[in-house]
């Protein structure tokens, strides 16, 4: 019983990252952007929050949790909503090809997370091991009292404020979406921006929008794992491949936000299922954790069978829009 | 003139790259008229209302609306002027509901109240007799319910100044007078209407006044009272352009082509061709009538290989003696498999001497072999004599419904097809005429490289001959307008020496001038022995082009007309009438359904007979006979 | 409804090749600026001395040239491999699975068949092995994208994964000594399976089998018929069709040649130049390749310039990185940088911008 409370503990865990990173890039595909600079940006927001949090505990006697808390978030929703403004840039106005852009984007992003992770120490004059503890137990700061019930509360209270935050925004997302008039006008700019534009809509605005506010949601990724997931530390490349499982779960979820919240559960189970299989030998361990992306292509090859009109991407994914291309 | 005007437009210029698309132009919208904006395919009536609805922008002139200037800068602009676009093609989103797409860019609570929108969108349709269901997605409706949808839209959004791009083009004929009386209705409310057109009996219905646009300029504005159908065909022709067409009587005629119960359906199920059989003879010009969408696309393409054909067969007649190509070399495939599914035909003898009339009255050309191509003038030779030695097997008709177009063409069957999508399918844009001449006929020889040489020759040639406007042959084509690029799509089909030709919308966006020199060419191709294929919009084209006409209405071939004789109400009723197709029925066979159009189903029949009589054999007859009592049966 | 916009943008029709060039140079020299700006920030060093030092580490001695050179090679390669994908705008997102489950066959190989054939055959069987598994990476997305429009980009950069899963998997069977999880150098003592030097030059086949299929491929897609089907295929399906091509032929075909030369790359990568398959086999450099290879737009010529950039800029981020104690990852904000300036140049290549001065 123990054993399956934890698996689940741990699966929730795992998959919060990746959740965040999700609604960042439903939010940015609704607007016909794919933004494969999420892993990137989740970098940029982890480091940045992490920098954040590590100066003022740094420069401060008895640094406050609450105040280290909100100066990394703000750091990394900052700094990952920098990334969404180059991508941006780059592909709503200056019309640079989509893909491309954000895969140097991740290459950048990836490489400004582990660059300052790997050198922050030494910018900082050499004060050795950066660890931020203050900040992150405020972070991993579970819900008093009813996280100490029985079962229940080991699965649903005993998690930081990032986690709670996601299951909300996730439903604020699905709400936004299909229930408000932006929603509905951010949907027709990613199914049609010329229909849009047509209607009224300054589809440059809302691209631009979506896209950096989007990334600002996957920086956040990048904090949960910085601070809630590693207590407040750096490891290169610690993030492995998450950020492209957040682009996963979109798929997976179809880009609705509230798939994406089982979802996100899900692929955080089927990461870590090999460390609860008995008996698996280390080499099916590593079969185990290819399950998300075979999960993810199974997904991608249904819904392309079944060609459903409402579970496809976004009709103007990946296409750029200029009003008087002809 | 004291009159404030709703809209008024002075020497408006806009440019794309080197084409300039309206040269100061200038126009005036009365408050609650109808202006018709008159003028041909690319004359720049679309460009011009895109600057009013805040698509382009304009790089010069002024635009006063209600009297004070205004920047129109984006389709927002627009509506915040009550103005309310309708474009030609629709600009909804596929996966919302209509209501949705009414909603959509307008301001107001964040949060949506769609029970309360789906009731005002109702009432306001009821209003003006539309038939709307605001909750039913767009990808599920037909064209003209998404017509619907956009006019309520531009309604909804309280638009006072409404324009309509060649709204139209897409309707039946009742539907569009069901239009036209919601706009009077309109224009009685104390909106102002421009309405764009080329079609003048539209505009002679409906406008109060019209304005001409003629290559980008702008030409005049008439009352429409004071205005004939001549004096608006010379203003926006220009000089007073002869509308005779050529029509040579056919000579020759010979069995090319026979569809057989040809179904094509859509992944939904639905037949997007219905049982249509039709025979199509070399030496004739066989129009397509019907309103867009009604089968007209699959039926050239299920000919042509690119559409699948669920039931029926379409059976090619070679000529008696065998054909040499280039591609008859390459066909190394047995036509005794294909021989051996095709229908029993009687006629091969009788055909034969028909076909081989044909052959002596046209090799008169010294090319053989693959130097065809280069060497002769363009479509000049409709074939090239080889010895018959593997003739008697390679005259046997061929059936070429579900082959791929390369398959169908390694049997020796040669169909040149201008489709309708000239840059998306006919051509490739990004590259230039060489490329493009090479795009049907670059697999010939056995060289694993490609030869450029013979189609450079082709694209200098085609160049010359048909007076192709480019800087160079290596220029991309999809940078011509678009009467040269229809130039240099005909070239390389008619080069092809074709059997059977089949050309969809060949003048549409074309000026005038293009457009004779292509219908020149169809009836130089007929005079060949050529079948010729076509489809046209406009029914006058057809009557004074084609030989024979097909009519299509949802899919079904609902009569076919001597092109000399028929009247355009005979095709309009044509072109409305649905049939339920007998052939599931047998009980109603030859029965006409009472409830169908006005004409009975034996009119079809007489219309055939009278085609039969230009058919050369009797055993032709018969099979015409089978195709009546068919039709006859299908005609409910 | 007072200002009109400010600047027009329009289409060129054609640009002149030393206007292209003219703002090419100006963006990276724009980009060059930023990265010393951002250097000077973080280390305060002379931006002189720092183009000094990164010159040094590209080509500062010959050992440094040849690693440049290697490293060049392989990202060209990989370039090489994508520009067929790309010609058929077919998003080839997955080189770095290709170059892994490459990598993977060849080492496979490389290990298991070490003494028992003969060097030249075992040297040939690793080369067809890679080639075969990356046919067989890139015949998956290519299958179901023929079949029934599945996405490519997102299936092919799900399978990096899996194949990074693979190759963690053999791993685990090679691992060299017992428990480092990893494989180390592949029969370093024999040097079986290793390309051999040629004059003294361990490099020398890694040169010639690259420039021959840069020089192959430029010539594929410019004058077989083939290319040109893979032209018509990637401007519009349905003008493919309409020719008599069978899309999902070229399409499968055309994947298969990429994939193929990807798992070259990788048969390059552990018999040419690492000896050894990890995970960071491919390094990113199937994504960096893709940049590569839009960039040169499908001339593969090109690509030797773009992708010798791009390791000269790595080379001596990473030089001036040691220098200063810093870390590695470096060079890949810099190049971040650097590319971010030449993605935005594209668009002054394509669009001419003009102020709008209206005249009333």
């Amino acid at each position: 019983m123990s054993v399956i409370i934890i698996f689940i503990q741990k699966a929730i865990v795992q998959g919060m990252g990746i959740l965040f990173g999700a609604l960042g890039e439903i939010l940015t595909e609704k607007s016909g952007n794919l933004n494969l600079g999420i892993p990137g940006i989740m970098y940029m927001g982890g480091i940045a929050g992490l920098m954040g949090a590590f100066f003022y505990e740094l420069g401060t006697e008895n640094p406050n949790p609450a105040v280290g808390m909100l100066i990394s978030f703000l750091c990394a929703l900052a700094c990952a909503m920098i990334g969404g403004l180059i991508y941006s840039v780059l592909t709503i106005t200056l019309r640079a090809n989509q893909n491309v852009t954000g895969l140097a984007l991740t290459t950048f992003g990836m490489g400004f997370g582990n660059f300052f992770g790997g050198s922050i120490s030494k910018l900082a004059g050499g004060v050795g091991q950066i660890s931020v503890s203050t900040t992150a137990s405020a972070y991993q700061a579970k819900i008093p009292v009813l996280s100490k019930i029985p079962v229940i509360g080991g699965i649903l209270f005993s998690y930081g404020f990032l986690t709670y935050f996601a299951i909300i925004l996730s439903v604020v997302l699905s709400w936004f979406l299909f229930r408000t008039r932006s929603g509905l006008n951010l949907r027709a700019v990613g199914e049609n921006p010329g229909t849009a534009d047509a209607a009224g809509i300054s589809v440059t605005k809302y691209k631009y929008l979506s896209t950096c506010i989007g990334a600002g949601i996957a920086g956040l990724g990048g904090l949960y794992f910085v601070m809630e997931y590693s207590g407040g530390t750096w490891t290169n490349n610690g993030f492995g491949d998450r950020g492209w499982l957040a682009v996963a779960l979109v798929i997976f979820a179809m880009w609705k936000p509230l798939n994406a919240i089982w979802g996100s559960i899900l692929f955080g189970a089927l990461y870590i299922l090999y460390l609860y299989i008995p008996g698996l030998g280390r080499a099916a361990q590593e079969i185990f954790k290819a399950l998300p992306y075979l999960v993810t292509i199974l997904v991608l090859v249904m819904t392309s069978f079944r060609k459903k009109k409402e579970n496809q991407p976004p009709e103007g994914l990946g296409i750029p829009y200029f009003r008087e291309e002809r | 003139m004291e009159q404030t005007y709703a809209i008024e437009l002075q020497n408006i210029t806009k440019r794309f790259g080197s084409v300039v698309a309206n040269d100061k132009v200038s126009l005036s919208l009365r408050k609650g008229e109808i202006l018709c904006v008159l003028g041909e395919n690319g004359s720049g009536k679309t460009t011009l209302v895109n600057m009013i609805s805040g698509i382009y922008y304009p790089e010069e002139g002024r635009i006063t609306v209600d009297g004070r200037e205004v920047k129109i800068r984006s389709p927002k602009d627009s509506f915040d002027l009550g103005i309310g676009m309708v474009h030609q093609h629709f600009k909804l989103v596929d996966i919302l509901t209509a209501a949705e797409n009414i909603i959509l860019g307008l301001p107001g609570r964040q949060r949506l109240n769609m029970k309360q929108v789906n009731a005002e969108i109702s009432a306001l349709a009821d209003k003006y007799g539309f038939e709307l269901d605001p909750r039913q997605k767009i990808y599920e409706m037909s064209v003209s319910q998404k017509q619907t949808v956009e006019i309520v839209k531009m309604l909804y959004r309280g638009a006072r100044i409404l324009i309509l791009d060649e709204p139209t083009a897409v309707l039946t004929p009742q539907e569009a007078d069901r239009l036209f009386e919601v706009l009077r209705n309109m224009k009685k409310d104390g909106c102002s209407i421009i309405l764009i057109t080329h079609k003048l009996h539209e505009v002679l219905a409906v406008s109060d006044r019209v304005s001409i646009l003629r290559k980008g300029h702008y030409i005049d504005t008439v009352d429409t009272a004071d205005a004939t159908v001549a004096s608006l065909t010379e203003m926006m022709v220009g000089t007073k352009v002869d509308l005779n067409i050529d029509r040579p009587e056919p000579k020759n005629r010979v069995k090319r082509l026979e569809l057989t119960d040809v179904t094509c359906t859509t992944k939904d199920g639905i037949h997007s061709l219905d049982h249509a059989s039709l025979t199509v003879y070399g030496g004739e010009i066989l129009g397509i009538a019907g309103i867009a969408g009604s089968g007209q696309k699959e039926l050239l393409e299920a000919i042509a290989g690119l559409e699948p054909v669920t039931e029926g067969a379409i059976t090619f007649y070679p000529d008696a003696e065998a054909e040499s190509d280039a591609e008859t070399a390459d066909a190394t495939v047995s036509t005794d498999a294909a021989e051996g599914k095709a229908p029993a035909v009687t006629s091969r003898q009788s055909e034969s001497q028909n076909a081989s009339k044909q052959n002596i009255s046209n090799v008169s050309e010294k090319a053989s072999g693959k130097n065809a191509e280069t060497g002769s003038s363009l479509g000049a030779a409709s074939g090239t004599k080889k010895n018959g030695a593997k003739g008697a097997k390679e005259n046997a008709p061929v059936r070429i419904d579900n082959l791929d177009v390369a398959k169908i063409r390694s049997l020796g069957v040669r169909l040149a097809f201008v489709p309708e999508d000239r840059l998306g399918m006919g051509l490739v844009g990004s590259m230039d005429m060489t490329d493009n001449m090479m795009l049907r006929s670059y697999r010939r020889g056995h060289s694993e490289f490609l030869d450029r040489r013979t189609p450079g020759k082709l694209a200098a040639q085609v160049k010359d001959q048909l007076e192709i406007v480019t800087p160079s042959i290596s220029a991309p084509v999809g940078r011509m307008s678009g009467g040269n690029v229809q130039k240099v799509l005909v070239g390389r089909e008619i080069a092809q020496h074709p059997k059977v030709l089949m050309v969809a919308y060949p003048t549409r966006g074309i000026d005038i001038n293009s457009s004779y020199t292509i219908y020149h060419l169809l009836n130089e191709q007929k005079e060949r022995g050529i079948a010729v294929i076509c489809v046209i919009e406009d029914l006058d084209v057809l009557m004074e082009l084609c030989d024979r006409i097909a009519v299509l209405c949802g899919g079904q071939i609902t009569g076919i007309v001597d092109g000399r004789t028929t009247k355009k109400d005979e095709l309009g009723v044509l072109m409305t009438k649905r049939m339920v197709h007998g052939s599931n029925d047998p009980e109603k066979t030859g029965q006409p359904d009472v409830q169908a159009g006005t004409v009975p189903a034996d009119r079809a029949g007489q219309q055939e007979s009278k085609s039969d009589e230009f058919a050369a054999n009797g055993s032709e007859r018969t099979n015409l006979a089978t195709e009546i009592s068919r039709k006859g049966g299908s005609a409910q | 409804m007072n200002k009109e916009p400010f600047l027009r943008m329009s289409r060129r029709e054609s640009i002149p090749l030393w206007k292209e060039a003219l703002i090419y140079l100006a963006a990276i020299l724009l980009a060059l600026i930023a990265c010393a700006g951002v250097i000077y920030a973080l280390v305060q060093m002379n931006p002189i001395d720092v183009y000094k030092a990164i010159f040094d580490g590209a080509l500062g001695s010959k050992r440094r040239i040849w690693i440049t050179v290697r490293d060049m090679l392989t990202l060209l390669c990989i370039a090489v491999g994508l520009a067929p994908a790309f010609r058929m705008r077919f998003w080839n997102i997955g080189a770095e699975g290709q170059i892994l489950v490459g990598g993977v066959a060849a080492a496979a190989l490389m290990i298991n068949l070490a003494d028992k054939i003969p060097n030249v055959l075992l040297i040939l069987l690793m080369f067809v092995a890679a080639a075969a598994a990356g046919i067989v990476w890139g015949l998956i997305p290519a299958f179901f994208k023929a079949y029934w429009k599945t996405n490519e980009t997102l299936f092919t950069l799900m399978l990096n994964y899996v194949a990074m899963q693979v190759v963690t998997y053999c791993i685990i069977f090679w691992e060299n000594p017992k428990g480092s999880n990893s494989v180390g150098i592949i029969n370093q003592s024999t040097r079986a399976g290793w390309l051999p030097e040629v004059f003294g030059n361990d490099y020398f086949w890694n040169i010639v089998i690259v420039a021959v299929l840069t020089v192959s491929m430029f010539i594929y897609l410019r004058y077989s018929k083939g290319g040109y089907e893979v032209a018509v295929v990637g401007e519009s399906e349905r003008t493919a069709r309409y020719a008599g091509i069978n899309v999902k032929k070229v399409m499968l075909r055309t994947m298969a040649i990429s994939g193929a030369i990807c798992g070259i790359a990788g048969f390059i990568a552990v018999s040419g130049s690492g000896h050894t398959i990890s995970t960071s086999t491919a390094n990113g450099r199937g994504f960096t390749a893709i940049i590569v290879a839009w960039l040169a737009r499908f001339n593969t010529f090109a690509m030797v310039l773009i992708a010798f950039g791009i390791v000269f800029m790595e080379k001596g981020a990473i030089q001036i990185a040691s220098q200063y104690g810093l870390n590695e990852s470096a060079s890949d904000v810099l190049l971040g940088i650097i590319l971010f300036f030449i993605l935005g140049a594209e668009f002054f290549v394509r669009y001419k911008v003009e102020l709008n001065h209206h005249k009333e």
